[in-house]
């Protein structure tokens, strides 16, 4: 337990003395989704219909260009080669990792959202919305990924990869998400919807680690 | 403490040793020689765990787990002697302390460098920070990949000492290193390919 504190210090620490790979995902993010009105055209009604998917996949899509740096300096330097011997179970320091990978990456996202959705013409039920959809689903995202990433991580260029192998699994989270947005816009309940990705986070924060510490052994024992 | 059993290992269809038994008990020294490419760092990693593509048996008869000291120092560019330090000193004991860190990092050398970035060190002075478990951890074997590399005459010298004092002490010590290990006592050495 103390070993998931330290790790998670070390990781923000890494991550506060080289910013760049911190700003990377959200650039992309704010990118992608500002280029939307652009090309679509500002209608009000069109942009709102788009706004769910157009955001969440974005997020999606930043999430998995910051996934295959997760483990990358970590094998080169020898560090996961260290992390396979330590005393205390792996599985916290995978845990460790993926909760500061979601900080850096999926909570910034989360909160840079309502501005996006402003730009988006989203009702504020449906910002509210947005909101709780990522804030319940980038841990998801974070935790599925580290699978692949901890798979992919001895294999030079694995981004494809990555991609090829997580994105199935990201797929219920989109579709989830996107239709308790839709219903937020509508300002209907979408309790469900939060259920149900609180079942997915949980199912994800139970069963993850372990597959990606038996894929971190993998690719270290290779 | 170690017994090794018969072991073989084939890589790209070729035996890197076939049939290798032997046992290293409490108080010795084994030393893995070899040329380039004879399968010393994967005997290494074998013995380690961090390798199973193997037949045969590896057996630790051990209370904690092995130091493992690999080819890569596992020192992180961005983070400080100290901090990396008690990053991985931590990964095999909790509850260590600055001041017992600084020790360490004073017993290989790097007194005054505790907050330098490892990033600007140079190659031999990262290898002293991940050198520096061997004074701070207890573990009772240690497993080491060319510790020597990059290190200084003044260094090999301490380091060969504190080898002495792990085996005086009743420690397993296993080592590649093309050096012969002249002040470390008694020492067997295990020759690898031709």
């Amino acid at each position: 337990m103390s070993l998931f504190v330290a790790t998670i210090r070390r990781e923000l620490l890494i991550a506060y003395r080289n910013p760049a790979d911190l700003l990377n995902p959200l650039c992309f993010f704010v990118i992608v989704v500002s280029l939307f009105p652009l090309g679509i055209g500002p209608t009000p009604s069109m942009l709102q219909q788009i706004a769910p998917g157009v955001i969440w996949v974005a997020a999606l899509l930043a999430t998995l260009l910051s996934l295959e740096l997760l483990f990358r300096t970590d094998y080169d330097d020898g560090s996961l080669e260290q992390m396979t011997f330590s005393d205390a179970p792996l599985l916290w320091l995978v845990l460790g990792k993926v909760f500061s990978h979601w900080l850096m990456t999926g909570l910034p996202l989360a909160l840079l959202s309502p501005l996006l959705g402003l730009m988006l013409f989203l009702t504020p039920s449906g910002t509210e919305a947005l909101l709780w959809s990522l804030l319940l689903g980038t841990p998801i995202l974070s935790l599925l990924g580290s699978i692949g990433a901890s798979l992919t991580v001895g294999l030079r260029k694995g981004g494809l990869l990555i991609a090829i192998l997580i994105l199935p699994l990201f797929v219920p989270v989109l579709i989830l998400a996107t239709s308790m947005v839709q219903t937020g816009i509508q300002g209907g309940d979408y309790t469900g919807h939060m259920l149900w990705l609180g079942v997915l986070l949980a199912l994800s924060v139970g069963m993850a680690p372990l597959a990606t510490s038996a894929g971190i052994r993998i690719s270290v024992s290779h | 403490m170690l017994t090794v059993n018969q072991l073989t290992c084939e890589r790209d269809h070729r035996y890197l040793f076939e049939d290798l038994s032997f046992v290293v008990g409490a108080g010795e020294l084994l030393q893995i020689e070899g040329g380039n490419g004879a399968g010393k760092t994967t005997l290494l990693r074998i013995l380690g765990g961090l390798y199973t593509d193997f037949s045969g048996s590896v057996s630790w008869d051990l209370t904690s787990q092995p130091l493992y000291l690999g080819h890569k120092p596992g020192v992180k560019d961005l983070l400080s002697a100290r901090e990396n330090l008690t990053w991985l000193a931590g990964l095999q004991q909790a509850g260590i302390d600055v001041a017992t860190v600084d020790q360490a990092l004073a017993e290989v050398g790097l007194r005054g460098y505790e907050e330098v970035l490892c990033g600007a060190m140079s190659e031999g002075q990262r290898k002293r920070v991940n050198l520096a478990r061997l004074y701070l951890l207890q573990a009772q074997a240690w497993i080491l990949d060319e510790p020597f590399s990059a290190i200084d005459r003044q260094g090999v010298e301490r380091l060969e000492a504190r080898m002495q004092a792990h085996i005086d002490t009743g420690g397993v010590l296993i080592v590649i290193s093309h050096q012969t290990l002249s002040r470390v006592t008694p020492m067997r050495c295990l020759r690898l390919g031709g």
